[in-house]
């Protein structure tokens, strides 16, 4: 038997629509934004917990169990630009810098939610990558994003893409930490040497050619705290991650809401030789540039020894080191040593560092 | 870190702190010339280690003090004309003009853009064809050199949408109006090392011998500093005047002859106005005619001066003159915080009231 006439239809003349970049249609609660929900979105953020997609796909809220003891939560929105820089990237940095708030704040990272706001023509190849760094970086904290939001809006109106994360975490129960606990005697530690991150975004983004170019710090806190928390419990009294404002930021924080003054040597404040080079030559005070994967402890005296042993047998903090101590409360909220043995008052910054002219 | 550590060693530094005690009969008063100096004299504490034996005075060396009111008004309303970008170091951004600052306009649309070097702006007026990118040149004979090479850049590129709007300022005839004060302190100077590393050092011979004082060519690490105080304060303790230089790594008695031909190609002397001091004669520099398509100032209409309202409050002239310390200000932490400053010392990083307030008057507080 012959087999039939094969029937050969028309091609359709319209090609079947792939976008190489963001439309506002992926924004409209349509076909095109529940394929970038199916196809991009969902794939990147399930690489650590397959059932997390479920929500986001089907526009649901999240459901999780309530656990004993206490839940804490925090969120944080990201704008960096630019969106690639060396040591991370704006992806990345929306997981560990929510991790982080949660882990410094005494709490294990569990969940987070994903918030992204789009501009109409960010590439796929962009978004893409961005995805790929967030799903991995939660992998690499284990938490599971669990709810998101996706918006687009008209170009112009962001630069590129904005992000927002919410981290649910649960608190520890070896003890509360705070600046509320701060002591007079208290030792100062940060977790490694300061400025990088600030640093890497400025060079990049302002292309001053520095070589090699400096890298960000940014990484995940969880683990350095969590090991820290374990074994110091009590005699942990307070960790902040240094971000904005840098050591500056989170000292004068301290001291406003502990009533202490803090005092630092200047001798002793860990700080790389590139990013030395870089604040000498731009005319910034390390103490005043951001970290996203360096943290400021406040430990009793009697624990100095076992901090530093156990945050210099991690990688993340194995430079850890003691910087200052608290002390009674006197008329700058902040002072330094500097070098010829003077103390000085360490003034807040007005706005944004400005490098100096000559 | 090479080529720093070893100027800010801690035991080299007490033992010229001691010399310096040792070597003065009496209190003198020396000048730091430049704002970078001023704020390593405080951030290092050397003005209170020497206080017994030295008075020191912070001279008119910071670049964006001394830029005139009306200059930065003329750049607010140039920011805030249809198609015009306004560029310029992160410095000059917050400094009050009469009424606002280059930030403050651009919360309200204006288009402003820091920039970190003068190319930059070059640049921006190359990928904005459609705007015209003004470059806020301010700064001493140390910026000149950078704004001339972008000038040059600009014409060779051909670009027609470039211009300058150029407040560079030279130090002597500031130093010279100072003597020239009926109220003038003054016994030495410390001179800019940073100017003279452009400038060299010749020039000072005829001010040396014509005003009688000493004059240290000194740099801006602490020891630096104390070297270059140990050799004013020896100088005026042996009743001699000359000029002398402690930074040699940095500066040589002809200076840098590319980039002084770099300025002459481009710049010509002018008198210029100064904030707090008036005009000066020869005190500043302005584009050569072969320059004018780029010079803002004739691209421009001009615009009406304002009545400085705000500036009248503010004592910066009598500061930058030397005449009274930061803290004898009635409105120093009071009106005029660097959150709310009622003139430009109180802005910069190189400022003497910022600097007074960011390391002295918060501990005495």
């Amino acid at each position: 038997m012959m087999p039939p006439d094969r029937i050969e239809f028309p091609t359709c003349p319209v090609a079947s629509v792939q976008h190489d970049r963001v439309m506002l249609a992926h924004g409209e609660g349509g076909r095109l934004m529940r394929q970038l929900l199916r196809e991009k979105i969902a794939p990147a953020i399930s690489l650590g917990n397959p059932a997390s997609s479920t929500s986001i796909l089907e526009n649901e809220a999240a459901t999780f169990p309530v656990l004993d003891g206490e839940m804490t939560i925090t969120t944080d929105s990201y704008v960096v630009s630019p969106l690639f820089f060396p040591g991370g990237d704006i992806g990345s940095l929306a997981v560990f810098g929510t991790v982080n708030d949660l882990a410094v704040s005494g709490a294990d990272p569990l969940w987070l939610t994903l918030g992204l706001i789009l501009e109409e023509g960010l590439p796929f190849e962009v978004l893409d990558r961005i995805l790929s760094s967030i799903g991995i970086a939660a992998k690499q904290c284990g938490v599971s994003i669990v709810a998101g939001d996706t918006k687009v809006v008209p170009k112009g109106v962001v630069d590129k893409i904005f992000i927002n994360t919410t981290g649910v975490g649960r608190m520890r129960d070896n003890g509360s930490l705070g600046s509320h606990r701060l002591h007079e005697g208290d030792a100062i530690l940060v977790s490694g040497p300061i400025g990088h991150h600030g640093i890497a975004v400025l060079a990049a983004r302002e292309q001053l050619g520095l070589t090699p170019p400096p890298r960000s710090d940014s990484a995940p806190l969880h683990e350095s705290c969590r090991c820290l928390h374990d074994a110091l419990g009590r005699d942990l009294h307070a960790m902040r991650d240094a971000t904005r404002g840098g050591v500056s930021a989170v000292l004068h924080e301290w001291s406003e809401a502990s009533s202490h003054t803090l005092k630092l040597r200047e001798s002793l404040i860990p700080i790389a030789p590139d990013i030395r080079g870089a604040c000498e030559l731009l005319g910034l005070d390390p103490l005043y540039v951001a970290n996203e994967g360096t943290f400021v402890a406040a430990v009793a005296p009697s624990a100095v020894a076992r901090a530093l042993k156990v945050l210099q047998g991690l990688d993340v903090s194995r430079n850890a080191t003691i910087i200052g101590e608290v002390a009674k409360k006197q008329s700058a909220p902040v002072i330094v040593e500097r070098l010829l043995g003077i103390w000085q008052p360490l003034d807040e910054p007005s706005g944004a560092p400005l490098p100096r002219i000559c | 870190m090479k080529f720093v550590d070893e100027f800010r060693e801690p035991e080299l530094a007490l033992r010229l702190v001691a010399q310096i005690r040792e070597t003065a009969t009496r209190r003198w008063v020396l000048m730091d010339v430049c704002g970078g100096q001023t704020h390593s004299l405080l951030r290092y504490g050397i003005e209170l280690a020497l206080e017994e034996c030295v008075e020191l005075i912070h001279g008119p060396g910071c670049p964006v003090c001394v830029t005139s009111c009306e200059s930065i008004d003329f750049a607010l309303h140039l920011a805030m004309l249809p198609n015009v970008i306004v560029a310029s170091f992160g410095d000059m951004l917050r400094v009050p003009g009469s009424r606002e600052s280059l930030l403050d306009v651009r919360a309200r649309g204006g288009r402003v853009q820091m920039v970190y070097s003068p190319m930059d702006a070059v640049e921006l007026a190359k990928n904005h064809p459609n705007c015209k990118v003004v470059f806020f040149a301010v700064g001493f004979e140390t910026t000149a050199p950078a704004t001339a090479l972008a000038a040059l850049h600009a014409e060779q590129l051909g670009l027609d949408n470039f211009r300058i709007l150029v407040t560079h300022v030279r130090v002597l005839p500031a130093m010279e109006a100072l003597m020239l004060s009926p109220v003038n302190r003054v016994q030495a100077f410390l001179a800019a090392g940073h100017v003279c590393a452009v400038t060299g050092f010749a020039e000072y011979d005829a001010f040396v011998d014509r005003f009688r004082v000493p004059v240290v060519v000194t740099g801006f690490e602490p020891i630096d500093l104390l070297q270059g105080i140990v050799d004013a304060v020896q100088q005026l303790e042996s009743g001699s005047h000359s000029v002398s230089n402690c930074y040699t790594r940095s500066v040589g008695r002809q200076g840098n002859i590319n980039a002084q031909n770099i300025v002459e190609t481009v710049y010509e002397v002018a008198d210029r106005d100064w904030r707090g001091f008036g005009s000066i004669q020869k005190g500043g520099l302005r584009l050569r005619n072969r320059f004018e398509r780029f010079d803002a100032e004739k691209r421009f209409e001009p615009i009406a001066v304002n009545p400085i309202a705000s500036a009248n409050a503010c004592l910066s002239s009598q500061v930058l003159s030397g005449q009274i310390k930061p803290t004898q200000c009635p409105h120093f932490g009071n009106a005029c915080t660097p959150d709310s400053p009622l003139g430009a010392p109180m802005v910069s990083s190189e400022g003497a009231c910022a600097a007074y307030f960011r390391y002295q008057w918060l501990q005495s507080k």
